[in-house]
């Protein structure tokens, strides 16, 4: 495209210089979107990234491992619902067993080192100031950091569960599925339910999503965020494991995170996965506002 | 305190020996006497009483009141910690002044971020690079970070800024591989991916070898030429005297003086010099001559000579020479920016580098 064209788009046909005019231009929707899509681009295209993504793959690639090799004994799984001994007639039952035991921890940690580090990292290389002044618009910016935040969400999710489905189709059997409730669904509807079961995983990480850029906003130092999310984590999971504290546990962002397996009934029990999703909500709410209004009046001064 | 801005209509340029030539004088308004410019409407920057107290209670800025007229390359001078990046910080709406009022190109700030920012390029006390992203990429981001840049002509517009300032050959490499001075360009080089009307610099030559310092000074004065303002902060006094026609100093927060870089290097006086091995001889000679506060050195003499006259300078030479002085060398020494700031703060210009 040359630049006659572009300057013909704008409006200011009546110019035959090819070299832009200085002075206002003005904002455009495509130009709005740009940050966004150069957001997601940013992310994706990290090495970090790229890592964290191919360690929750491995993952349920280990657990398939572990699960094949120990088929002869019975096999009981730990706190959270048992999926493993399913795994071993239906390989599908890898995908669920893989994202039941990554949502405590692994999901958590990189999802809080992606959030953790997005507005504190960029403050610490300094590119922030140069995004500020471009100018990016701050709301526009943490609006962009946290939409990265949920693709990565996604990204992250399903990494988990289509290395698990991958593997659990070259380990295991696959067919019909026997659910929780004892009722038996065919594959192609199995296989619906475990994008369903996904998609509820990767929206359950939204509100640390929140946390994570809020804390981000808090600190000049993209260690420091990181190591502070994925801290809180681990601590309000710890809390959410005392019965004593049966007062506060329902609002602690992890408390339904393991609902998703309701989902796996017939018919589907939405009940905690709706508290679930609303609890995230309100997460995003408060923390997506805390984080906007520490953001929009802080002083850039790395 | 401030000091009262000088005046003055001195139009010599105040380049020392072997200085580079000075840019042609800026294409738009002829500088104005600061009086003026404070009440005038085409200052591209003007601040009033601009003050930032940090939360620790250090004044960082302390009352300034700066007027940058339009087309002036303004040179924004101090000693490093004497406010100069808070004040560009406050500026680009990076922090809040603690009182007083800033506005670019016409608009306060920091309220008219996005309207006066897409006007603006801006160099921050260094470059800042994603280092796992080619140098393009970091262009690319920082253009789509501007709402009003339009994404249609901006792989050609990034293409023309790394032309610009000379890494077309490097601009798939990833910027962690780049050198201090390619870091420094690329920086140069988001500032110019849109016609600006101000060009901020902060200490743009910082870390540059004498010839990448000699290309960024030659880009600047490019970029002056095509009316862009520029105001460039720096601690090199002669980096100021090459390129600005303007400039301002600051000293520990406060601005001790801003005018024309000719009205400020006119406060120091020029002094006559005459290199010779006759030293004692010269000096009973240039002083039945009027020349007056004569410092005899080695193999050279130095006073004040009042006469301006054409003649004066040759007669001068011509009774030395009379006299069996060996005159080596003679002439005239302008005063730099250097002996203005002593003259001006009666301190010197005690910086590192």
């Amino acid at each position: 495209m040359s630049r006659a064209e572009a300057a013909g788009g704008t409006g200011t046909a009546g110019r035959t210089e090819a070299v832009p005019a200085v002075g206002r231009r003005p904002r455009t929707t495509a130009g709005f979107l740009a940050l966004f899509g150069n957001e997601l681009h940013l992310t994706f295209r990290r090495m970090r990234t790229k890592v964290l993504l191919g360690i929750l793959a491995v993952l349920p690639v280990l657990i398939g491992v572990v699960v094949k090799l120990n088929t002869d004994g019975p096999h009981e799984g730990g706190g959270g619902p048992s999926f493993i001994a399913q795994t071993t007639q239906n390989g599908l039952f890898l995908v669920f067993t893989a994202l039941a035991v990554a949502l405590p921890v692994f999901l958590p940690m990189t999802v809080g080192v992606v959030a953790g580090d997005a507005v504190a990292g960029e403050a610490a290389t300094g590119t922030l100031r140069y995004l500020l002044v471009a100018p990016a618009g701050r709301t526009r910016l943490l609006a962009a950091k946290f939409t990265a935040g949920l693709v990565f969400c996604l990204a992250a999710t399903a990494a988990v569960a289509v290395a698990a489905l991958a593997t659990g189709a070259a380990l295991f059997p696959l067919g019909e599925v026997t659910l929780i409730s004892g009722d038996t669904i065919g594959l192609a509807d199995a296989l619906l339910r475990a994008v369903l079961v996904a998609g509820v995983v990767a929206a359950s990480l939204a509100g640390l999503v929140a946390i994570g850029l809020f804390v981000s906003t808090l600190t000049g130092s993209g260690i420091a965020a990181m190591a502070a999310t994925v801290g809180l984590v681990i601590t309000v999971q710890i809390l959410d494991a005392f019965p004593q504290l049966d007062a506060i546990r329902p609002f602690l962002f992890t408390h339904y995170w393991l609902s998703f397996s309701d989902l796996l009934r017939e018919p589907m029990y939405w009940d905690g996965v709706l508290k679930d999703l609303g609890l995230q909500a309100a997460y995003v709410a408060v923390f997506g506002s805390a984080a906007w209004s520490r953001f929009t009046s802080r002083d850039i001064s790395a | 305190m401030t000091k009262a801005p000088v005046t003055g209509d001195v139009t010599e340029s105040a380049g020392g020996p072997g200085a580079e030539p000075r840019p042609a004088p800026a294409p738009l308004p002829p500088a104005s006497p600061t009086a003026t410019a404070f009440l005038g409407s085409d200052d591209v920057i003007r601040t009033r009483g601009l003050t930032k107290r940090f939360r620790g209670g250090q004044l960082a800025v302390d009352g300034l009141d700066l007027a940058v007229p339009r087309g002036s390359v303004f040179g924004f001078l101090g000693p490093n910690g004497s406010g100069k990046t808070t004040t560009i910080r406050m500026l680009m709406g990076l922090i809040a002044p603690t009182s007083g009022v800033a506005t670019v190109l016409g608009e306060p700030m920091p309220q008219s971020v996005a309207t006066v920012l897409p006007r603006v390029g801006a160099l921050i006390e260094g470059p800042a690079l994603y280092g796992f992203l080619s140098g393009r990429d970091n262009l690319i981001r920082f253009d789509a970070a501007d709402p009003t840049a339009d994404p249609r002509t901006r792989p050609q517009r990034v293409d023309t800024a790394l032309e610009r300032v000379g890494l077309s050959a490097a601009a798939r490499k990833k910027a962690r591989a780049y050198s201090l001075g390619m870091k420094q360009r690329l920086g140069l080089a988001s500032a110019l991916l849109q016609p600006r009307e101000l060009l901020v610099l902060d200490e743009p030559t910082n870390g540059l070898d004498p010839q990448g310092m000699r290309e960024i000074r030659a880009l600047i004065r490019e970029v002056a030429a095509e009316g862009t303002t520029v105001f460039l902060s720096s601690h090199l006094l002669d980096e100021i005297e090459q390129v600005c026609t303007h400039a301002a100093v600051m000293s520990r927060g406060r601005l001790v003086v801003q005018g024309t870089v000719a009205e400020l290097a006119a406060r120091a006086q020029g002094r006559l010099v005459v290199r010779t091995p006759d030293v004692a001889r010269a000096v009973e000679v240039l002083a039945a001559h009027r020349v007056t506060a004569l410092v005899p050195g080695e193999d050279r003499v130095d006073g004040e000579f009042g006469e301006r006259d054409d003649e004066a300078l040759p007669e001068l030479c011509a009774a030395l020479v009379a006299a069996g002085v060996r005159v080596h060398g003679f002439g005239l020494e302008r005063g730099t920016l250097e002996d203005a700031f002593v003259a001006l703060t009666g301190e010197g210009f005690d910086v590192a580098g």
